[in-house]
């Protein structure tokens, strides 16, 4: 098939004409996917928040299961398919592999997507994201993510093609960069992911059909979950390759050392599939065994491959900056940063927002004892908050502002909101998750409608505080929405109103990535090392705050009855 | 070059790794054995584990061995639904239904007294959450769990539901007396 290949002035990266178009796609639909996960959003929080409760009892449920369906899956996976495609098409300069199953992948997405949500609007179908049997949707529900799940499955599919293609044109020497391998990565995690869901969904459909006459409660919870959690891992390898790719962008930087970021990233492949038993650890049907051994990973290798992330990402900014000259002290490579660039200060804080909230948090609340205090509290949506939200759709929304003018072409409209939308909703997202966990520590529920319990027929009071958190949840959860809109307002309003940018130079042949000369290698070869004190002691700041918190829930956990 | 090209250095897994990346590594490595560590030594030597014992069963056995254990031990009903008041024999076996949307019965324990207490749930997922203890056990229909519970405080304690479990989850509110 006849295609074209473009060269992006401002960025000299390569874009092949349907590589770019589908990009195009999927981002867009991805953004309004946000757009209507973001309505849903505000109708929740505005529930939730205990001196305003907005929506009644059934609405509050409906529209609950469509924000999780519409954030966690559509948002992010049509953002992953765009991500995937530039990690393959543009970073290797390479056509993309069968274009047409690509789009058809898509299309497969935007029905199934569509389905799903007049499933959830028609209102019978509120069974939350997770969909637990035997509580029942309509089998449509079921339908319009298989259909999701076939399109994305396709789309990792022409992902892998084209690392064959790029492989078989020879459009670049030696080993795959970094951000491709970690692409490669969430592919890999990817597959397994949807084939587990799959695995259990389909039956599910079969079921909500009347063809299968019951699916075991707790086999559906624990495959279920090797989507349900698996799926967040594929966020956690594709925003960490985003945070790589940002860094070498603005910076130039190289990783500190290849061979320990791709190492870290062979350990997510291999173990941060085990990661269903994160939400099974106060179920019965599983032996504690299985839960230890599962809900660490195998004894903390992925956790273990975060932390060298959490290292070698900022490590690797401050080596890049120190060799510009900002040597002084510990710190003058981060103070003299571009913090005023959307591209650069929504990359950092969904850094240290994953790192400190969202990860450890996560190890806490997966530790297996302590996930007693925890499970099904408000500290998971917390928790999953600080991870997913202040970390993968961070990123994902700060990429974009580098996406605008070297993909769509469009200089960004408002450049001053534009720098201080990810302060705006980094900041209040990162507390958001933080009093959401302090409610979840005072035992408020997740999913849940009615502080109050009116209709009970006892009476149960929650502690004052627990009431502040709730409340403080609402302030900053609108603070959040507010965020979250004004960056659909100024990417929708750039790609519709900003200045036409020049395409630049189109060509009917891929130029392949300079090879390497030998001199270049030679100083790959070690000899350039630059020392990074201020990332040590940003890493060892992390660990003295992971240590402490760690105990501290041991603490907690020792005070409560005794349960054997 | 950077991590958006191939590695300058084809022969990349031969370069030596920074004494201070190592240091990390090993930090990493070291914290993750002793957090795997921790989870086995409080099953041995804490006092707050999540029992293994558990059954697969059906709603209408477990329904008949609380309805016996009902009848055998009620001493009053409370709340203009009579909903039972029933004192568990220390040592003895409570049985605790989740079902839509309620916790049944009300039990009534001692404090220092072990006890086996076992759920389960009539229909869909329910969420076990003792408060203000803020213990959470998730309640799922087929399977009857057996935890050992030992109050360690007198009062009265609330059950909430926190399993979405349809349109009245918010009013699914139990209660324990520790007497």
């Amino acid at each position: 098939m006849a295609t074209t290949y473009r060269t992006c002035p401002i960025s000299g990266m390569q874009f092949e004409d349907q590589a770019e178009k589908l990009m195009r796609w999927n981002a867009v639909a991805g953004v309004l996917w946000l757009l209507v996960g973001g309505i849903t959003a505000l109708l929740v929080i505005l529930t939730r928040w205990p001196a305003i409760k907005l929506l009644p009892a059934d609405q509050f449920y409906l529209i609950l299961t469509a924000h999780g369906i519409d954030m966690l899956i559509l948002w992010i996976l049509f953002f992953e398919m765009a991500v995937l495609y530039f990690a393959s098409s543009v970073l290797l300069r390479c056509r993309i592999a069968t274009p047409k199953i690509a789009w058809l992948g898509f299309w497969l997405m935007v029905v199934g997507g569509i389905i799903t949500n007049v499933a959830i609007f028609q209102g019978e179908s509120s069974v939350m994201f997770t969909s637990y049997v035997p509580m029942q949707a309509q089998p449509h529900f079921y339908l319009g993510i298989i259909l999701v799940a076939v399109g994305a499955l396709l789309g990792t599919c022409v992902f892998f093609g084209t690392l064959v293609v790029a492989k078989k044109d020879k459009t670049y020497e030696g080993s795959l960069p970094l951000v491709t391998f970690g692409a490669l990565t969430a592919a890999i995690i990817a597959t397994f992911t949807i084939l587990s869901g799959a695995g259990i969904l389909i039956p599910t459909f079969f079921w909500s059909m009347g063809w299968i006459k019951e699916i075991d409660a707790q086999l559906y919870r624990m495959v279920w979950w090797g989507l349900g959690h698996s799926s967040q891992q594929i966020n956690v390898a594709a925003h960490v390759s985003v945070w790589y790719l940002t860094a070498a962008v603005l910076f130039n930087a190289k990783p500190l050392s290849e061979k320990v970021s791709r190492f870290a990233f062979l350990l997510y492949i291999l173990f941060l599939q085990l990661a269903s038993a994160h939400h099974l650890l106060s179920d019965p049907g599983m032996s504690a065994e299985w839960k230890v051994l599962n809900t660490s990973y195998f004894m903390y290798f992925a956790v273990m491959a975060s932390m060298i992330h959490g290292f070698t990402v900022p490590g690797a900014i401050e080596a890049a900056q120190r060799r510009r000259g900002f040597t002084n002290g510990m710190f003058e490579w981060l103070r003299k940063a571009p913090w005023g660039n959307p591209v650069f200060s929504g990359m950092f804080i969904s850094l240290v927002s994953f790192g400190f909230l969202g990860g450890i948090s996560g190890v806490v609340l997966g530790t297996e004892q302590i996930n007693m205090l925890m499970h099904n509290t408000f500290y998971v949506p917390g928790h999953f908050h600080t991870t997913v939200v202040s970390g993968t759709t961070l990123a994902f929304m700060s990429i974009t502002f580098l996406l605008v003018p070297v993909l769509f072409r469009r200089e960004l409209i408002l450049p001053k909101l534009c720098q201080i939308q990810p302060y705006l909703y980094g900041i209040s997202m990162g507390v958001l998750g933080l009093v959401m966990m302090g409610a979840g520590t005072l035992g408020v529920s997740r999913r849940h409608w009615d502080m109050a319990f009116s209709g009970a027929p006892f009476q149960y009071e929650w502690p004052g505080a627990a009431y502040l958190m709730m409340g403080l949840t609402g302030i900053f959860g609108v603070i959040a929405v507010i965020g979250g809109g004004l960056w659909i307002l100024l990417i929708v309003g750039s790609l519709l109103f900003g200045k036409k940018l020049d395409g630049g130079n189109v060509s009917d042949k891929p130029t392949p990535i300079p090879s390497n000369t030998q001199a270049a290698s030679a100083v790959a070869h070690g000899s350039d090392h630059v020392p990074v004190p201020g990332t040590v002691v940003l890493a060892l700041l992390l660990f003295v705050s992971f240590v402490l918190y760690y105990f501290v829930n041991w603490k907690y956990l020792s005070e409560v009855w005794l349960l054997s | 070059m950077s991590a958006i090209l191939p590695p300058s250095d084809r022969l990349w897994w031969k370069q030596p790794i920074d004494k201070v990346e190592w240091a990390w590594i090993a930090i990493a490595f070291v914290w993750g054995m002793i957090m795997f560590g921790m989870m086995i030594y409080w099953h041995i030597y804490g006092k707050q584990n999540l029992s293994n014992e558990a059954y697969k069963t059906t709603p209408e056995l477990f329904a008949a061995k609380a309805e016996k254990f009902i009848a055998e031990n009620t001493i009053r009903t409370e709340t203009d639904q009579d909903i039972p008041v029933v004192r568990v024999p220390p040592g003895g076996d409570g049985y605790l239904i989740a079902r839509l949307w309620a916790w049944y019965p009300i039990l009534e324990l001692e404090e220092g007294q072990t006890y086996k207490i076992h759920l389960s749930s009539m229909d869909y997922n329910h969420g076990f959450s003792l408060q203000p203890v803020n213990i959470n056990i998730q309640v799922i229909p087929g399977y009857e769990h057996v935890v050992k519970m030992t109050p360690t405080k007198k009062g009265t304690y609330a059950i909430v539901c926190n399993e979405f479990c349809g349109i009245g989850h918010s009013w699914m509110l139990g209660r324990i007396y520790v007497k």
